[in-house]
């Protein structure tokens, strides 16, 4: 009797110090990420950066998408959501992490697009339509360029424009920061530079949320 | 009975040795988020197994639970060994077997200047081994 009392022992400190450990190292993690956010805001939001939302928001919801990620085009509208339920609270930053082969091109049409002034339309049609320009996980750039153009973006131009190495300057910015931040997936979520540790909509908005009341937005 | 007490306790220590690895391996890829490489895996595949069929052995004590637990232990320790010779630059590059994915040799973590990842799988698959084969050694 006594060993199996023993062996539940173990196995209950093995348990409890594995969440114990876990809770700990998360929040060391949040609290090293959060402190790089005052240090250097700018990893989180370049110059560049596309920003969607009232220039007086004070959270930055900043999103590290792949265009040709699904779960990323499944948020976006989670993410209109939540920015139509706090009017001019939330400005939306939206960064490159094209992870997926191929994609990059299609990071590249979005900053051609961005030139026109079409660029949150190019991506709205993307995510809308990327079952058609992504086949088995695989980018069919000619289909996605078809995409952008279908959403007002002047082709020719556009060709130009891909061909520009300040894109490709933009795109590298964006990996570097991303590579920085530690975000290995797609989306990756900052709020006021603080990380979406756990991933989930309930998740976001909590930490949204939290960022809105913290700012004295609410 | 006092040497069926003694086999008890090497096999409780085996059983702890291969729970606290399996809890450090899941930490490292659940929580820390490091994906595990080729290499790693199959010494989980030797691990893993070995908490549960440890476990079996110990209530009531089964002390044939060696030929069962032996083998995967002594295979996790070839691996591990090839993997702490490769990690080291032991074993040079042109027969690497990870050369998509997840590299092998990439650092994670490295306590005290000489814990590496792979060392620490090295120390739990020996400290396994040498334990069974006393084990065994034992047997009446």
């Amino acid at each position: 009797m006594k060993k199996k009392k023993i062996f539940a022992a173990v196995c209950l400190a093995l348990i409890g110090g594995f969440v114990l450990a876990s809770s700990y190292y998360r929040k060391q993690r949040a609290a090293q990420l959060g402190f790089m956010a005052q240090k250097n805001a700018e990893t989180f939001v370049r110059p560049h950066s596309p920003i969607l939302g009232d220039v007086a928001a004070k959270v930055y919801l900043v999103k590290f998408t792949d265009p040709a990620c699904e779960t990323c085009a499944s948020f976006s509208g989670f993410v209109k959501q939540i920015m139509a339920a706090y009017p001019g609270k939330i400005k939306l930053v939206i960064r490159y992490a094209p992870f997926h082969e191929g994609a990059d091109a299609v990071a590249a049409m979005l900053e051609g697009a961005k030139r026109q002034g079409k660029f949150w339309e190019a991506l709205d049609a993307l995510y809308v339509s990327q079952g058609y320009w992504t086949q088995h996980h695989q980018v069919v750039p000619d289909l996605a360029f078809n995409v952008v153009g279908r959403a007002g973006v002047d082709k020719e131009r556009l060709k130009k424009d891909m061909k520009d190495p300040a894109i490709a300057e933009v795109l590298a910015q964006d990996r570097a920061d991303a590579a920085a931040l530690g975000v290995d997936k797609t989306p990756g979520f900052f709020v006021n530079g603080k990380p979406l540790v756990v991933f989930g909509i309930r998740e976001l908005r909590a930490l949204i949320e939290s960022e809105l009341l913290a700012s004295d937005s609410l | 009975m006092a040497d069926s007490e003694a086999d008890w306790n090497i096999l409780f220590a085996c059983w702890v040795i291969a729970a606290v690895s399996t809890a450090g391996s899941l930490f490292f890829s659940h929580v820390m988020e490091f994906d595990p490489c080729v290499l790693c895996w199959y010494q989980r595949i030797c691990l893993f197994p070995l908490v549960f069929i440890l476990a079996a052995g110990l209530f009531p004590l089964d002390r044939t639970v060696v030929r069962y637990s032996l083998p995967l232990a002594a295979a996790g320790l070839l691996t591990a060994a090839y993997h702490n010779l490769l990690y080291a630059g032991f074993i040079p590059k042109g027969i690497r077997p990870c050369a998509k994915g997840v590299s092998c040799t990439e650092e994670y973590i490295n306590l005290f200047g000489i814990l590496s990842i792979p060392m620490l799988s090295l120390l739990a698959f020996a400290a396994l081994t040498a334990l069974l084969i006393l084990l065994k050694r034992r047997e009446p």
